[in-house]
């Protein structure tokens, strides 16, 4: 999937602009990475991505693979094959995580999908994420720590097959063994799809350990304000967020 | 005996009804003091208003056979054409034994061997007033009183129908037993009276469903069951009614609770015009208990006045109660309860939780507790919800591909999750088709 994101800007309800004549051009089977500080917008992207009802498009585009995606629903784009795996998942009471995760990919692949096979998937998923298989037949997310829902995000995430992944603080409330396990089962699916194109978000480096990024944005008050590779992530890793602009790209003391 | 249809409600027509049936004389006398009562008593002075004319309701109609069948084949057959659609003969195979009422005759009765072979009795009201003479004067009429409320009176006064069951000492079924309620014709009133004895160390669950077509007349539905759980024994009585948006069904359900007993109510409301019903469980025996899990699903019209009462008179005695509403369309879903643990009722406990899920700006609904204890030993903890499908949780099941209607319905089967997880297998997959149909 091509998705170019042409010069967003995106407001919320009170008319405040979170996301600032945002662009970025991600190329099927690429690996970026955005960076930045707390409130720069990061989850914002993530979720205008998904048409989230909450945020208005002022202007620019989302064109996927040549086509605006803008007048398509949330559902519409999800099956298009956009993922979002959530910073903060919620939790439903009374619905389980098959009868959710079934029913999406019911809907996903529209067609019929026979119970066994399914049971055997999600088990084998839950497996190779180390997670309980009782878990199965929990309420989605109910009583889950932080580490559990968001292994239960990429088990979904595996199991829906989408071409464009958001990982949206991937690394927030896992510890470094459950970390290990997650980048390991995203970087097998990005291995076995490797068409697949991921969007990492995160505001601490230490997951590019495991992850490896084609590119590096650094973004700031809405807009991406640097761009490099690795060693941009290392730089900010030694001096922080001060280093980089906030305005029009420039570096500052140089 | 030709068909039989009586209309309006006076002592003559009392009378009338006793005749047909052939009752003892202390059944006609109850009937005439029921009446009695019933015209010197107002309309309830709380919840929904209700616009009833007494005048033009049915209050017995006779059925085409003149004995109760056990075998669908002898019934007539578009009656038979009728109730398999609706799929109460399909489901006869998960039950131990089964009964029909249609209008105000129970039409059908079958059981397997083995209940005979435990001297398990399941019949009508009429025919086990007939064979069982003291077993059901000790019971009938002293857990709901005549005098109770206006609706129970006209119950007692037209009462037609209904099932018998007693369970006899150390008895287990291994499944339910279920009664079907049928209302077919316009203007139609049923008046079903149910009398449930459980005796010491034994178990029943028992089923009720019920239907109607939709109606311009509105037809009330006023039905009155009684409930004695014995020392140590277990009694779960489920109903689904899914009543025509005609039908006012105003119901008094009881169970009087032994010691070291357990009463189970599990009580979905989705249909009706109005339905005014709050289970209630006398916890007599000390350390008995009892649940009401209750559903209301209001829509277009619809008025749900639902809940459940406790009242807690034995030491050590344990009450839950767990509520779920929904109103939509403009519909108006209330829970009215009432717990009470008395003085002598020490050491007990009671919980309540009603939780409201309003799915437009349009719909209504209230809480309305009555929580009393009168000893320092006991507790009522109360806790209670109102909610709207939030945003986030739409967001959360578009965003992997569902679409919003499915995603609405797959939220509400989770609000009600609680409820359906009460229910056997084939009824909560019923009660899913029943939910999409009316969201
Ligand atoms: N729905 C919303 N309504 C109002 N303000 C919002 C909303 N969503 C995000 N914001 C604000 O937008 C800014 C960016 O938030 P977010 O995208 O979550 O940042 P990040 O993920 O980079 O930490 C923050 O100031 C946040 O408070
Ligand atoms: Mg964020």
């Amino acid at each position: 999937m091509q998705m170019n994101i042409e010069d967003l800007t995106v407001t919320v309800a009170e008319g405040k602009k979170i996301l600032d004549h945002f662009s970025l051009a991600l190329a099927p089977g690429s690996i970026h990475v955005i960076m930045g500080p707390n409130g720069c917008g990061k989850s914002t992207l993530s979720k205008v991505l998904l048409a989230h009802p909450h945020y208005n498009i002022v202007s620019g585009d989302i064109i996927v693979d040549g086509n605006s995606i803008l007048p398509l629903s949330t559902d519409a784009r999800s099956r298009l094959g956009i993922f979002l795996c959530y910073q903060n998942p919620i939790s439903v009471d009374g619905v389980t995580n098959s009868e959710f995760l079934r029913t999406a990919l019911t809907e996903t692949t529209q067609e019929r999908i026979n119970v066994y096979t399914f049971m055997k998937a999600m088990e084998k998923g839950i497996e190779e994420l180390s997670m309980d298989p009782a878990m199965m037949h929990r309420f989605i997310n109910q009583d889950f720590s932080g580490g559990e829902r968001k292994k239960n995000e990429i088990l979904q995430m595996k199991m829906l097959k989408p071409k464009f992944v958001i990982l949206d603080e991937l690394d927030s409330g896992l510890d470094v063994d459950s970390l290990r396990i997650v980048c390991q089962n995203v970087n097998q699916y990005k291995e076995e799809n490797p068409d697949t194109t991921i969007l990492l978000i995160t505001h601490y480096p230490r997951i590019l350990e495991y992850i490896h990024p084609d590119y590096v944005h650094v973004m700031r008050d809405g807009k991406l304000v640097e761009m490099g590779d690795l060693s941009l992530a290392q730089k900010i890793e030694k001096e922080g967020y001060l280093g980089t602009t906030s305005m029009g790209g420039e570096h500052h003391g140089e | 005996m030709g068909l039989v249809e009586i209309r309006g409600l006076n002592e003559a027509h009392i009378r009338e009804i006793s005749n047909i049936k052939k009752e003892e004389a202390w059944i006609l006398d109850y009937r005439l003091d029921s009446f009695r009562y019933f015209m010197n008593e107002s309309m309830p002075s709380f919840g929904p208003e209700i616009h009833l004319s007494f005048d033009d309701i049915i209050y017995y109609k006779s059925s085409v056979a003149d004995s109760i069948q056990d075998s669908w084949s002898r019934l007539n057959k578009r009656v038979t054409e009728e109730l398999d659609e609706l799929g109460v003969i399909e489901s006869e195979q998960h039950m131990d034994g089964i009964g029909v009422q249609y209008e105000s005759e129970v039409i059908y009765h079958n059981m397997i061997d083995e209940l005979k072979e435990k001297d398990i009795i399941f019949t009508s009201i009429e025919d086990a007033m007939r064979k069982y003479p003291e077993l059901v004067r000790k019971y009938f009429g002293k857990i709901v009183s005549n005098h109770e409320n206006k609706f129970a009176a006209l119950n007692g006064s037209v009462f037609s129908g209904g099932s018998f069951i007693y369970i006899p000492p150390h008895t287990k079924l291994d499944r339910p037993l279920q009664s079907y309620f049928r209302i077919s014709s316009r203007s139609m009133g049923q008046f079903e009276r149910t009398l449930i004895i459980v005796d010491d160390d034994s178990e029943l669950h028992y089923i009720e469903g019920c239907t109607a077509p939709d109606y311009s007349e509105s037809s009330l539905h006023a039905a009155v069951v009684e409930i004695y759980v014995g020392k140590r024994s277990k009694c779960r009585y489920t109903t689904v009614q899914n009543w025509a948006h005609n039908v006012n069904n105003l119901v008094t359900k009881r169970a009087l609770v032994d010691e070291d007993g357990e009463m189970v109510w599990v009580d979905g409301n989705i249909g009706s015009l109005v339905t005014m019903k709050y289970p209630c469980c006398v916890l007599k025996g000390d350390r008995s208990s009892g649940t009401c899990i209750t559903i209301s699903v209001a829509s277009t019209n619809q008025e749900q006045d639902t809940g459940a009462r406790m009242i807690h008179l034995g030491k050590n005695t344990k009450s839950k109660i767990i509520s779920k509403s929904i109103a939509r369309n403009g519909g108006n879903a209330t829970y009215r309860g009432d717990v009470k643990i008395t003085k002598d009722a020490l050491y007990s406990e009671a919980m309540v939780k009603c939780d409201t899920l309003l799915l437009d700006e349009i719909s209504k609904s209230d809480t309305i507790p009555r929580n009393l204890t009168e000893n320092d030993s006991s507790t009522i903890e109360h806790e209670a919800t109102v909610s709207k499908i939030s945003d986030e949780n739409l967001f959360y099941f578009m965003s992997r591909g569902i679409d919003k209607e499915r995603a609405m319905e797959l939220i509400i089967l989770g609000f009600l999750e609680a409820f359906r997880s009460e229910l056997p297998m084939e009824y909560a997959v019923e009660l899913n088709q029943l939910l999409k149909r009316n969201l």
